[in-house]
């Protein structure tokens, strides 16, 4: 389980798509990474990913890490934003048996896990059907 | 001119009806369905909170606004379900919208008032000049206890408004704020479940309140009812604002279009402006509305807003809160909804 800290420096990314744009070459790197894997460069923009997108594959996870066993079993799928960025994340509020490929999703904000009764609440996003 | 730029609305899409709660406690539910006038509910998913749901709702707004949330000076929360009982659930939704860090933010509490009371405070700050835009939400996942009366009506939904002086879609005519000191409802540090008064809820409570705020509004701002195209008043059941509006000498016309609590429940916080934000989608410029909330503890704040050329435009650019209200819904049996809302007692 992530510390608080680390769950902290995660936040413009989890709470609002919050990408690197390279400075040299314009790569778009989610979540943001120190070195563009383009051109090595070190320089980036912030820049906010779409919302909307669509499923490119999923699969069910019925065996989850301990802090997401309450919501098993779920689905996670890699979106391709319309902004042509893929970016992993769960689909929720969806039958399984209605998620396919190419289903259009777009991003809602929600609850990923609690440490527990007492610990800290992190939010970030999930995709939801269009 | 001051008044809301922008509104949004966020519902879960999860539902329980009347008959499906009462079926586990051998109530009966015609009774519930005519005495309260309530069909159904809305129910928020496992991974929803007041927080979430502020965030959708807040992200609507934003979008009829078409302003840089860095240009929110204020974000005010109402819940009496925020899920911290120490940490702001403005902060987060302040850092969700892109508003942090040169914005103030605040949680406010007061039954099912919370919600108008930061739009009270934001028209304030805007109109005094202190802050370019302010970011007023409503919102509740409230809980009754198993079995108790409001176990039938107690919902979630979310509402937000976005308060500036340009581009203005609703002008603030008036304002006023009806207060006493009133135990009718209420819920101790670390009880879980709310109490109330039962029948001492309403004459004393509900009506007292509403009537004296809307009538001291409607004298203050120089308006009769005749004046008013619509009204929306807080929504516990289906029954009290229906009756509190005919006392007041206004038509049902005036009241349905910001009445869903038949569909929707009381979502506290969210009820009377969620009632705003559906009236506000079917209105026309011109129309004059007006809007009292009721909190329990007890006090009621008024409103009357003028609609615009501009809600034409921007009423399109959000999701219309009957949609959240009327499409996409998924039914839950009582086991599900016990389990999405926390009432069983699992092994630690
Ligand atoms: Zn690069």
């Amino acid at each position: 389980m992530p510390t608080p800290s680390r769950a902290w420096r995660e936040f413009p990314q989890r709470y609002r798509l919050e990408a690197g744009k390279c400075k040299k070459c314009g790569a778009v790197s989610f979540p943001p990474r120190l070195v563009c894997p383009v051109c090595g460069w070190r320089e980036f923009t912030k820049t906010k990913l779409a919302e909307n997108g669509k499923v490119l594959t999923y699969t069910i996870i019925r065996v989850p890490p301990h802090q997401f066993a309450d919501q098993a079993p779920y689905a996670v799928a890699i979106v391709e934003l319309s902004d042509g960025v893929k970016v992993t994340g769960q689909v929720v509020d969806c039958d399984f048996d209605k998620i396919k490929i190419g289903l259009r999703v777009k991003f809602e904000f929600r609850k990923m896990y609690s440490e527990g009764e007492a610990g800290v609440i992190y939010y970030g996003y999930k995709f939801v059907p269009a | 001119m001051h008044g809301i730029v922008g509104y949004g609305a966020y519902i879960p899409r999860n539902r329980i009806k009347v008959e499906e709660i009462a079926k586990v406690w051998g109530a009966d539910a015609p009774s519930y369905k005519k005495g309260l006038m309530l069909e159904e509910k809305s129910v928020p998913s496992p991974d929803q909170d007041t927080i979430t749901m502020s965030v959708e709702a807040s992200k609507n707004a934003l979008r009829r606004a078409k302003i840089n949330p860095a240009d929110i000076g204020a974000v005010y929360v109402g819940s009496e379900s925020h899920p911290y009982a120490v940490k702001p659930s403005g902060t987060v939704l302040a850092e969700a919208i892109g508003a942090t860090p040169d914005v103030h933010t605040a949680d406010l509490e007061f039954a099912c008032k919370a919600g108008t009371e930061g739009l009270f405070l934001v028209l304030g700050l805007v109109k005094a000049g202190e802050i370019k835009y302010g970011l007023a939400v409503g919102a509740d996942t409230s809980q009754g206890a198993p079995g108790d009366a409001l176990e039938y009506s107690a919902a979630a939904g979310a509402a937000a408004f976005i308060v500036g002086k340009e581009n203005v879609l609703a002008e603030t005519i008036e304002t006023y704020s009806y207060t006493t000191d009133m135990p009718d409802f209420w819920r101790r540090e670390y009880q879980y479940y709310p109490r109330h008064g039962g029948r001492f809820t309403g004459e004393p409570a509900y009506f007292k309140h509403i009537i004296g705020a809307a009538k001291g509004l409607m004298a203050k701002a120089k308006i009769k009812p005749i004046d008013l195209n619509y009204v929306i008043f807080h929504q516990p059941n289906g029954k009290f604002p229906l009756r509190v509006g005919e006392i007041l000498g206004f038509r049902k016309e005036q009241i349905l279009p910001g009445w869903l609590v038949s569909k929707l429940g009381n979502t506290y916080s969210g009820s009377s402006p969620l009632g705003l934000t559906a009236t506000l989608d079917i209105s026309k410029p011109g129309d004059m509305i007006m809007i009292v909330s009721y909190g329990s503890g007890a006090g009621s704040d008024g409103f009357i807003f003028k609609v615009t050329r501009r809600i034409q435009e921007a009423r399109d650019l959000a999701p219309k809160t009957r949609d959240f209200l009327d499409k996409n819904k998924n039914y839950l049996e009582y086991g599900v909804y016990a389990k999405f809302r926390g009432k069983i007692r699992k092994a630690e």
